[in-house]
């Protein structure tokens, strides 16, 4: 992982050092760290000569862009109506179970965070959920225990830096 | 259940037609008039939902002057119950970005945009090579015109044309107010055509076979075949390329499972159709002289008899009031009420008449909230509300 400082003019490089490249920038971040710190906002602010509470309004209302201290695999799973329908209650209780963590808390040795999240679009597949960018669709709470050991195994293999 | 339901199919969307190429030659070598004529006599509606005439977006877009216009294709599929843009921008990449190339074409863009939801960052590999080939064979052939995708990141209210300006420039994602119209005044507050993905597909087959072909499709007022992404409890849940015009009754006598109570059409902020309706409803858009038109982005979910009411739309208002953007008091203070009056009904500390004041809340939003959003969620509240009243309180 690269120092943030680094990333983020590396990131303004590539973008642009204007208002509009503030999301993909914002993005940027946020696919390195998983989320926002305050010092990281400030810096992005200085790189592109806007108020730090411009980068803080922006940031705070997208949902992907979380800005407390998040785990190297977000858990997000789908509440919206389908998957509510479907099943999406007994997927929470099986991660919670497994991870012994509740919504919106992060495991003690930093590897998930657990979020709820609205529709993802995989409706005719719920119950759905994403980790990070991956989509796990159909699932069973015998497949979510599939899906975290393999998550839980990559540690072993020292993958959870990339994703 | 009878048999003579007339259902009909349509394959043009995902069709395999590995003919791109030819089709952005042939018709960037017509003059952009004729292809406006072209989609106007079509009379192709916008696919996301509002159902704006498409050809008249291009034709007031390419009228007005300016050094700068943009194409943006709304790939920020969030009604709850839709997955069709998902499945065109996998499936069948080169129609989206060559239409999206003939547009800026016949307004004079160079640049065009993807804008696609945060939740689909997994298709972004596979797109991103797919405009690298696209934008190959517009240099060969001479065709000044590149294509980026904008993600974005997880907010409902960026589908919302003008909030998904905001989003781009680097702001909340927070609806400006209309007029200007983005036809004059968009992205960076230059000329834009925004359209929905499923939209500009449609387009491509206008251009490849003529708009006869599509016209012939579905009936007055909506014409052509559309994609519905079908969910609930239904035993062959996915995406369906429908003709227009269809009784809902045909619909759930295809897709239902025998028990079918409800048909929300067109997602949460939609309308909650129960089976006494079903015959009188039809699906396309307003202007049919018969029976009630229900226009949609194309989500169908089905409840059966298992399903209360009461549970949907507590779901249904959950997520509104976390996806309304906050900007206007209607909406952001009505969602809130609306969901906490439905409990309160439901627990007995408020009385049944309760009901009645908060329809008259729903309506007010209806009328004074500033975008879609705040204006659409009494949709799916009154007709929740209405048809199934006895649920809301017991």
């Amino acid at each position: 992982m690269k120092p943030i400082i680094e990333l983020i003019k590396e990131l303004a490089d590539k973008h642009g050092r204007n208002r509009h490249s503030l999301l993909p920038i914002l993005q940027g971040v946020v696919e390195q760290e998983r989320y926002l710190s305050e010092y990281s906002m400030i810096e992005i602010a200085r790189e592109l000569d806007i108020p730090a509470t411009e980068v803080y309004g922006t940031a705070t209302f997208y949902t992907f862009l979380d800005y407390k201290k998040m785990g190297r695999n977000i858990i997000r799973v789908c509440k919206t109506i389908t998957c509510s329908m479907k099943g999406e209650k007994q997927i929470m209780l099986a991660i919670e179970d497994m991870l012994k963590i509740k919504i919106g808390e992060t495991t003690q040795d930093g590897l998930f965070s657990l979020l709820q999240t609205n529709c993802l679009g995989l409706c005719h597949k719920a119950p759905a959920m994403l980790i990070n960018n991956e989509v796990y669709t159909d699932l069973t709470p015998e497949k979510i225990r599939e899906i975290l050991t393999m998550y839980m195994n990559r540690k072993d293999e020292g993958e959870n830096n990339v994703n | 259940m009878s048999t003579n339901y007339q259902l009909k199919r349509a394959d043009f969307i995902f069709k395999n037609e590995n003919d791109w190429e030819e089709v952005l030659s042939k018709s960037i070598s017509r003059p952009p008039q004729e292809l406006i004529n072209e989609l106007i006599s079509s009379e192709l509606k916008g696919r996301g939902g509002a159902g704006f005439p498409t050809g008249l977006k291009w034709k007031v877009s390419s009228e007005v002057k300016s050094d700068v216009k943009y194409v943006i294709c709304n790939a920020d599929e969030g009604e709850p119950g839709t997955f069709k843009d998902r499945e065109i921008l996998s499936m069948v990449p080169f129609k989206v970005l060559t239409a999206i190339a003939i547009c800026g074409y016949v307004i004079g863009a160079k640049e065009g945009f993807i804008y696609l939801r945060g939740e689909y960052n997994f298709l972004r590999p596979e797109l991103l090579k797919a405009i690298n080939e696209f934008e190959y064979y517009c240099k060969e052939i001479k065709l000044d015109f590149s294509i980026k995708i904008f993600m974005g990141s997880g907010a409902y209210i960026c589908g919302e044309e003008t909030a998904l300006f905001e989003s781009m420039e680097g702001k909340r994602g927070e609806p400006r107010n209309k007029p200007p119209y983005p036809t004059l005044s968009g992205y960076m507050g230059k000329p834009t055509v925004i359209n929905n993905v499923e939209t500009l597909a449609h387009t491509y087959t206008i251009f490849k076979y003529g708009s006869k072909r599509f016209y012939d499709l579905g009936v007055q007022y909506s014409r052509g075949s559309k994609l519905f992404s079908v969910s609930g409890d239904t035993p062959k849940p996915g995406i369906y390329e429908l003709e227009l015009g269809m009784s809902l009754s045909d619909f759930v006598e295809e897709f239902g499972d025998d028990d079918t109570k409800a048909v929300q059409v067109g997602g949460a902020s939609g309308f909650l159709v129960p089976r006494k309706r079903f015959s009188e409803t039809n699906i396309g858009f307003q202007g049919k002289l018969v029976g009630i038109s229900l226009p949609t982005g194309g989500s169908m979910m089905l409840f059966n008899s298992s399903r209360s009411m009461y549970n949907v739309l507590d779901n249904y208002l959950n997520f509104f009031a976390e996806e309304s953007c906050g900007q206007c008091t209607p909406c952001r203070v009505g969602c809130q009420q609306l969901l906490k009056g439905i409990k309160a009904v439901k627990r007995g500390e408020k009385n049944a008449q309760y009901l009645d004041k908060m329809l008259k809340l729903a309506e007010t939003m209806q009328v004074t909230a500033k975008c879609g959003l705040g204006q659409s969620v009494g949709n799916s509240f009154s007709s929740i509300v209405e048809n199934f009243r006895e649920e809301m309180i017991y």
